[in-house]
């Protein structure tokens, strides 16, 4: 049947059962054409189960979903890219192991329409007969979106997009989506970034246990409708700060530092890194993709031997030849990507109690009620819904990365290094776990947090270091570190940037080596107010 | 615009280069099996043409069994009813070429490579459709191929047509070209490289390369995995057909086909994870651990001894490949 409409994608009354678990109650969306579109959730709200029946991943119980006014079922992403819609996601759906001209061929995308978009999105210098697995990541996120869009579909749908995109590749991105405006094609964005929403969608469709709650018209101040909406009853402050703002203050004057970090250097990405991490504080990270902070954070984790420098934890040199050396030492690591830290198809329990009850029991037995005390203590201060917990493969992504930290928990936490540990996640989640930042920090833990979204360090940190060409090049307070201080300090713009002299001494002396050593700053230096 | 000084700047060594490093393991696999020939001509003098043409002979059953095992390697899976494949298409051969006509022969070769694919899509067809890995349904189906090929013929014996006997035998314009070398090249060759270049080759690749990907790039993975099992069986068939060929008959036992196809994958440089890898790496493999054990013979070593050296040759090698990749890698 026909539908006499002017929306290009309409969906109603969309539901999805799995068993006993109902993932999409009733789920409506609709897009006009030429208007970029938010879809909007927190986890577990049925957003991903939402896309993957418009992507045609699954197939819905009910519902109708009606595109350019035809109904239609689409059985498998091929048919829905038929149909006209077609996703880019986190993850760069590129085949490694085939060259990009191979790549383009294998989704039929004309060369030079993509060519264009590359441009577009910033990036020229790309030889199509390389090997996906050789181009870096952050360039294979780029290129998928180009190919997606040289197809030129009626719809594209961009989910977490831009969670792991570094911040002046997700300006152009926007700024593509921008231009997007006013033609007769749309855009479903997904992101868990409202300040991204903000600045590129025209509406947002907001999910909330399986049912769309409400559709709202971005505009200035429409934050916090959103958030309402996607909480529902209990809306909380994002922040983690009990209203004292936390500070240097709880750095206690001749503490041993946690870790001292002196010149550190690995591989042709980390030149000179230096820093203290003091008891009692969260440190922030700040840096642009790819400047040494993962090599960074290797080394601390003990997965990576330092190729020069020396690295202290708790005043004593130490030389980690593997994680295990560095838990030993009280130094844990909260990886960013989820599936490399869990065992997907084991319990919660077993999950959180591994690195515990190795360091218990050696080679005895596991006491397993002390083991299930711990766990059980973990699970509920970090508010883990464990109805799924048999395997952790079946959890919420945010309940996942919860899962990942509260192992450490379980058994005390000295010193944790986290990366990124709020990527692709909830707002409602984001929140507790930095309350619960917070909360490791008051009891005298140190935390190092290397946050690839800005606002963060203000909702968590202390202070952050800036790390640009493998070298620590300053230090913000919290206090000073907004979204455009931060990112002028991550771009290495030193004239407004508020750092202290002594680290603006030392900038002095490293910024000119940095600057060469780095593409990626000289690719956009002005930067969004 | 920028693509113009590109073009003008690029050598023939600018084209070589990048093709030699990607082929870097094959390449080195045969420069592995020169230095092999030329040591076995100085342990043996007598080896010659004749030699050769029974070592292209010998190794054409084991080479094509690899092909076909390299094919659905390269998507993801893996086969292990090869050899039960050859045993069954060898003994429906010799048993209905025997006391036939030379024209009914080529009939009868065709039967037999479709008999061949369609044990390759009943293969690919369960591994898809049930979801069982695929290493329990083709062991499953390894037995089940067998069977059937004993029940076909309970014994050795059948015949072959004389065209398709003398098809492997000898050699053609220099005694230094076995025919069965050429047989060998052409047959891969036809069936392989319309495919590498189709879309289906491509899809062979991507789902064994990244099913996730492949999926959301529209390949149809269930089709795809299907079809590359299909090709496993043809070759596997023809593998089949060149043990008639060459032996006159046909054996209902399936020989040491199975597994030493994917020693021989390996060995050729294909990743068993999947999408990585090429056809002409594994048909080398076959010749050098074909040669191996010819070079054990002439310098009399028990052939107990051999295979412990060809399993120790095969782990060997592959680790020093990893650990020039990995050198590679972190350069």
């Amino acid at each position: 049947m026909t539908v006499t409409t002017d929306l290009l994608l309409e969906a109603t009354g969309v539901s999805k059962t799995y068993g006993a678990v109902v993932a999409l109650k009733s789920a409506s969306l609709a897009v006009r054409p030429g208007e970029v579109h938010a879809l909007l959730g927190a986890n577990g709200a049925g957003k991903s189960t939402f896309v993957k029946i418009l992507t045609g991943v699954v197939q819905p119980d009910t519902g109708r979903i009606v595109v350019r006014g035809k109904e239609r079922t689409a059985h498998s992403p091929a048919e829905a890219r038929r149909g006209g819609l077609v996703s880019v996601y986190q993850e760069p759906s590129l085949i490694p192991d085939l060259d990009i001209r191979a790549n383009l061929r294998l989704t039929k995308t004309p060369v030079e329409p993509f060519r264009h978009w590359l441009g577009q999105l910033g990036l020229t210098d790309l030889d199509l007969s390389s090997l996906a697995r050789k181009v870096p990541l952050a360039s294979l996120r780029i290129i998928d979106l180009a190919r997606a869009l040289a197809i030129e579909p009626d719809v594209l749908m961009l989910d977490e997009m831009t969670a792991a995109l570094p911040a002046n590749l997700t300006e152009r991105v926007l700024e593509v989506l921008k231009s997007m405006h006013g033609g007769d094609r749309s855009v479903i964005f997904i992101s868990h970034r409202l300040i991204e929403i903000a600045a590129v969608c025209d509406r947002a469709t907001v999910l909330r246990e399986g049912q769309t709650v409400g559709v709202v018209d971005v505009t200035a101040g429409s934050e916090e409708k959103i958030v309402e909406l996607m909480l529902g009853q209990s809306v909380e402050g994002l922040s983690a700060r009990t209203g004292d703002v936390a500070g240097p203050q709880s750095r206690t004057k001749g503490a041993t530092p946690r870790i001292s970090a002196r010149s550190l250097t690995s591989g042709t990405r980390l030149h000179d890194a230096s820093f203290e991490l003091y008891p009692g504080e969260v440190l922030g990270v700040v840096a642009l993709e790819g400047q040494g902070q993962d090599e960074l954070f290797d080394i601390l984790a003990g997965s990576e031997r330092p190729r020069g420098g020396e690295l202290l934890v708790d005043g004593q040199p130490v030389s980690f030849r593997h994680p295990a050396d560095a838990i030993r030492a009280g130094v844990v690591f909260v990886a960013a990507d989820r599936a490399e830290a869990l065992f997907m198809q084991r319990s919660i329990r077993e999950n959180i109690a591994l690195p515990f009850s190795t360091r218990l029991r050696n080679w005895g037995l596991i006491d397993l009620d002390k083991e299930h005390e711990s766990v059980d203590g973990a699970v509920r201060t970090l508010q883990i819904d464990a109805r799924a917990g048999g395997e952790v493969r079946r959890l919420s992504g945010g309940n996942q990365q919860k899962v990942t930290i509260a192992r450490w928990v379980a058994g005390g936490v000295r010193t944790m290094l986290c990366f990124d540990p709020t990527r692709g996640i909830d707002i409602g989640t984001k929140s507790q776990i930095y309350r619960l930042l917070r909360d490791m920090a008051e009891a005298g833990a140190a935390i190092l947090i290397y946050t690839s979204e800005l606002k963060e360090v203000q909702l968590v940190c202390d202070r952050a270091i800036v790390i640009f060409g493998g070298r620590v090049v300053g230090e913000v307070s919290a206090a000073d570190g907004d979204e455009p201080t931060l990112l002028r300090a991550a771009y290495n713009l030193r004239a407004e940037a508020a750092v202290p002299e002594a680290v603006a001494a030392m900038l002095g002396s490293s910024s000119s080596g940095a600057e060469a050593s780095t593409s990626a700053a000289s690719t956009r230096p002005e930067v969004q107010q | 615009m920028t693509a113009a000084p590109l073009i003008a700047r690029q050598g023939p060594l600018d084209t070589v280069v990048p093709w030699a490093r990607r082929n870097a393991w094959t390449l080195g696999l045969v420069g592995f099996l020169a230095a092999l020939l030329v040591y076995t001509k100085l342990i043996q003098a007598s080896y010659d043409a004749s030699s050769l043409q029974g070592l292209a002979i010998g190794v054409l059953p084991l080479a094509l069994a690899a092909v076909a095992q390299a094919v659905v390697v390269l998507s993801g899976g893996i086969d292990l009813s090869i050899g039960s494949m050859m045993a069954l298409t060898s003994v429906v051969c010799a048993t209905m070429m025997k006391g036939q006509s030379e024209q009914f022969g080529i009939g009868v070769v065709v039967i037999v490579l479709v008999l061949g694919m369609i044990l390759g899509l009943i293969n690919g067809a369960l591994v898809v459709f049930t979801k069982v890995p695929d290493i329990v349904v083709t062991l499953a189906m390894s037995f089940v191929w067998a069977g059937c090929a004993l029940l076909v013929r309970a014994a050795p014996g059948g015949g072959a047509s004389d065209w398709l006997k003398n098809l492997v035998l000898g050699s053609v314009v220099s005694d230094w070209v076995p025919k069965s070398a050429i047989v060998l090249v052409v047959v891969v060759a036809v069936v392989w490289i319309p495919i590498s270049r189709s879309m289906l080759g491509l899809s062979i690749y991507a789902i064994g390369s990244n099913r996730l990907a492949a999926f959301r790039c529209g390949v149809p993975v269930g089709q795809t995995k299907i079809s590359a099992y299909a090709l496993t069986g043809l070759f596997s068939a023809l593998a089949g057909l060149s043990l008639t060929a060459s032996t006159g008959i046909g054996t209902p036992v399936p020989g040491p086909y199975t597994l030493m196809s994917v020693a021989a994958v390996v060995l050729g440089g294909v990743s068993l994870a999947g999408g990585r890898g090429g056809l002409f790496g594994p048909v080398v493999a076959v010749v050098v651990l074909q040669m191996i054990r010819t070079d054990m013979t002439f310098l009399s070593i028990d052939s107990n001894y051999a295979y412990v050296a060809q399993g120790l040759i095969l782990v060997g090698v592959v680790m020093i490949g990893s650990f020039a990749q990995m050198r590679r890698s972190r350069a």
